[in-house]
């Protein structure tokens, strides 16, 4: 009864939202012939929140709106029900459910049962509607500032992209199929997958993923009215930033998550799927950016348009490539060529269609403020610009393999190309944001600027000089990387310099610490990258092997059991120097369901980095291959994340306080 | 100028659907291009699952005619799909055993019946363990073995109608 009553919830969903787009298209109608006949006044008063050309049909779009708004909060809901029923099914291990009896196990720890709902296609393109549906009701129930005749497109434009991936769902990925008869089990979940990671990567990932779908559909709803400026951005802003921090956080733990998990040692591994998560990152950072050029100076309304648009194709983009099996990733769950027919057909449809209205209403939308090259708004320009070239490089990278198999090469795209290609452009985008926001708003002098940026500039520079004499022999990049951390480190905190620190406002804490946490990230990628020590070792029992500052003894082997798995589990004991030993106990699993082996690495944080150690095959000689890496200060990497994620919160909560305390002030005057 | 600008993101957009729908429809050689190709398969002795078909060994592959391995199971959905294409190989007189993963004999036996059975015999793998030690990673999958035990082609997912003359192609070729 739960995969019926899931079924029916997500039917009645889809038909809510063929619903909402119906009002919403008559409310656009009924919106529109005034607005043409106003010679498109809703531009010149687009400060206001209301204009008025509008007045005289303020009565339907009201009404039209109040009778959207709980169509598309309902639709949310029940999406949000169906993926509750299906996680129900995944914890009762209802085996008659198909994807119940592929994907799970009930041997397995219940956390796993739970996050195994989405750890499969259907259940994660579920999870991703959900999303979806749950970011359209957000936006029903909380945006008050834009225009009702905006929000009237915007939340059919939502409305318009979930009925797409409904139908997806029901016709080509029912999550809530039978299988008759029943088996005794199910297959269990990939053994890579059963880990705590799971339970929180790919919400968090999704989450920022989709919600950049409010950031698309806020676009296209402009593009129909044609009420693109500040009032739009400033309504636009704090949901971009949402979306992005939870881009932020989703990828630096799956990318923490990898590094463990995978015992490869690495943190990114510029797998499709990586990227197509990087890639709407990246879209979105630069949409941060030129957002708030949008709501502060009335600048690049086009470009502001256009990238809101980007961002959230990069996200369909990427689940295309992820769904479609276009591109073999470990991450590609099914490869179904129909399925990738229909994502296919989606992504024309919405990214087409939207670009196409981009070109036809660009034209009407008139240009924004305008500013000299040196200032804040152009050093934002620049960033916009490198993080787009990063894009398209990303992008490029991603799809070439596709090229080449149509040439009849197989090939795939790896570090060694995107380091050569993204890593300058990225240490230059460093550069100018190391810059950024050390200068002023419209208009700068050049030798201002350049008396500003000299303390980081030295700092890059002494560092620069100290660790090419320290490190002999270092490669460029990531002695650049240390140099250009260092002066970015310095760079961001400087606009605090001279200021009343408890006065000082959220959302520059928020800058602060996001550029911080650049600084910080970097710092880690470049430490990693120059300094890692690696032994590969057949070590018998009792032997010592050094690795960096460390001696590890391999102790002892012993078996252990789990739920779902046994293991051989390595005793090592470690020691750094003189200080006190530690011990780490790497293990090598065996799955049964389905039969699978893997390495669980053992990992020993140390406030400077972490030993990394995998256990592997034994030889004939009784040795056992272990796998030793000592990594100074890797960690920085994700603790950078972390904090540019953090950066992004105290941002947003900034924006929502202020804009808070200035509604509250007109309402009172 | 400016007019044709405009369009600029909507013709990448075009030439990035172009790439993917190639991708797409003139799907590149998908075949996962197993690494178990070429190593001669493991000890194994595995006993008979339904009453009439005898079990399946490891002495049935060094024999000198190279045979089909198929690992299946009755609640596998793309099994029985299979089924056909299976019985039109053995019609071919491409001799089939099958490992049948963590099934019971009951069940077994009435997919045989229903769909027929194409097996010359049909092992009991209850704990997957053959299963793991042939490097497949689920149902169906078809390996064909040369008369000397070793892998000669990994076929991972059903055998569908396009498959058949690959296969048999390639149990010829491993004469």
């Amino acid at each position: 009864m739960i995969a019926e009553a899931g079924l029916a919830a997500l039917w009645f969903a889809a038909a809510l939202a063929l619903l909402q787009l119906v009002l919403a298209a008559m409310g656009v109608r009924a919106t529109r012939a005034p607005a043409e006949a106003g010679a498109q006044a809703p531009e010149d008063g687009a400060r206001d929140s209301w204009t008025p050309a509008f007045a005289g049909e303020r009565g339907v779009a009201d009404q039209l709106l109040a009778a959207v708004r709980p169509v598309a909060v309902v639709q949310g809901a029940l999406a949000v029900l169906a993926m509750g029923l299906l996680i129900a099914l995944f914890l009762r291990s209802d085996m008659s459910v198909l994807l119940v009896a592929q994907n799970s196990h009930t041997a397995k720890p219940w956390l796993y049962k739970f996050a195994g709902a989405w750890g499969n296609h259907e259940g994660s393109m579920l999870l991703w509607v959900t999303i979806l549906g749950a970011a359209g009701a957000a936006v029903a129930l909380l945006e008050k500032r834009l225009p009702p005749a905006t929000l009237i497109a915007t939340l059919g434009a939502q409305a318009a992209i979930a009925l797409g991936f409904y139908a997806f769902l029901l016709f080509s990925s029912n999550p809530f199929a039978r299988l008759l008869p029943a088996p005794a089990d199910g297959n269990g979940l990939n053994p890579l997958l059963q880990d705590p990671g799971l339970a929180f990567h790919p919400p968090t990932l999704y989450a920022g993923y989709v919600g950049l779908s409010v950031a698309f559909s806020f676009a296209v709803g402009a593009m129909v009215t044609r009420d693109v400026g500040p009032a739009f951005a400033r309504a636009m802003r704090p949901w971009v930033l949402g979306a992005w921090i939870f881009l932020t956080l989703g990828i630096t733990a799956g990318s923490y998550w990898a590094y463990y998990e995978l015992g490869w040692g690495g943190w990114w591994f510029w797998d499709p799927v990586e990227n197509a998560s990087l890639m709407p990152w990246l879209a979105a950072t630069a949409l941060l950016h030129s957002v708030t050029v949008l709501a502060t100076r009335d600048g690049l309304r086009a470009w502001t348009v256009m990238l809101a648009v980007v961002a959230f194709s990069m996200s369909m983009v990427g689940t295309f490539l992820v769904r479609s099996g276009v591109l073999t990733s470990v991450h590609a769950f099914a490869l179904d060529p129909t399925r990738g027919e229909f994502i296919l057909a989606l992504l024309t449809l919405y990214i087409g269609g939207a670009l196409a209205l981009f070109a036809l209403r660009v034209g009407t939308i008139r240009a924004g403020a305008t500013f000299e090259p040196v200032s804040r708004e152009g050093a934002l320009v620049i960033n916009n610009l490198l993080l787009s070239v990063i894009l398209a490089v990303v992008l490029i990278g991603t799809l070439y393999p596709i090229v080449a198999a149509g040439m009849g090469v197989q090939l795939s795209v790896g570090a060694p190309f995107f380091d050569k290609t993204a890593g300058p452009i990225a240490l230059a985008l460093v550069a100018v944001m190391a810059a950024g926001p050390l200068i002023r708003w419209r208009r700068d002098r050049a030798g201002a600027v350049a008396r500003r940026v000299a303390v980081p500039g030295i700092v890059t520079v002494a560092v620069l000089g100290i660790v090419l004499v320290a490190v002999p022999g270092i490669r460029v990049l990531p002695l650049l990387g240390l140099g250009f951390a260092a002066g970015l480190a310095v760079a961001s905190v400087a606009p605090l310099w001279g200021r009343a620190l408890g006065r000082t406002p959220l959302f520059t804490w928020g800058m602060v610490i996001a550029h911080l946490g650049i600084a910080v990230s970097l710092a880690g990628m470049a430490c990693d990258s120059a300094f890692t020590k690696e032994t590969l070792v057949a070590a018998r029992v009792g032997e010592p092997h050094r690795v960096g500052p460390f001696s590890v003894t391999l102790e002892g082997i012993r078996p252990v059991v789990g739920d779902n798995w046994s293991a051989l589990e390595a005793k090592l004991v470690a020691r750094r120097g003189e200080g006190a030993p530690f011990v780490l106990r790497p293990q090598s699993r065996f799955f049964s369901a389905p039969p699978t082996v893997t390495s669980e690495s053992a990992i020993a944080t140390r406030l400077d980095g972490q030993l990394y150690t995998v256990l592997g095959q034994a030889d004939d000689q009784g040795r056992w291959q272990l796998r030793l890496w000592w990594k100074p200060f890797v960690t920085l990497i994700w603790l950078g994340g972390a904090l540019i994620a953090l950066g992004g919160l105290l941002s947003l909560l900034g924006r929502l306080v202020r804009e808070g305390r200035v509604a509250r002030r007109e309402e009172e005057a | 100028m400016r007019k044709a600008l405009i369009w600029l993101p909507f013709v990448a957009f075009v030439g990035v659907l172009a790439v993917v729908a190639i991708g797409l429809f003139r799907p590149a050689d998908r075949d996962v291009r197993s690494a178990l190709v070429g190593h001669e398969l493991p000890e194994f002795a595995l006993p008979a699952m339904v009453e009439g078909v005898p079990g399946v060994d490891k002495a049935r592959f060094t024999q000198g005619t190279p045979r089909l391995l198929n690992v299946f199971a009755s609640w596998c959905i793309p099994c029985i799909a299979e089924s056909p294409q299976l019985m039109r190989l053995k019609a071919m007189g491409v001799p089939i055993e099958g490992v049948a993963v963590r099934d019971t004999p009951e069940n077994t036996g009435i997919f045989l019946r229903r769909y027929g059975n194409p097996f010359v015999g049909v092992g009991d793998d209850r704990d997957g363990r053959l299963q793991l030690a042939i490097g497949s990673s689920g149902v169906p999958e078809s390996y064909v073995i040369d008369g000397k035990g070793r892998i000669v082609l990994q076929h991972i997912g059903d055998i569908r109608a396009e498959d058949v003359e690959t296969i048999a192609a390639a149990v010829r070729g491993a004469r």
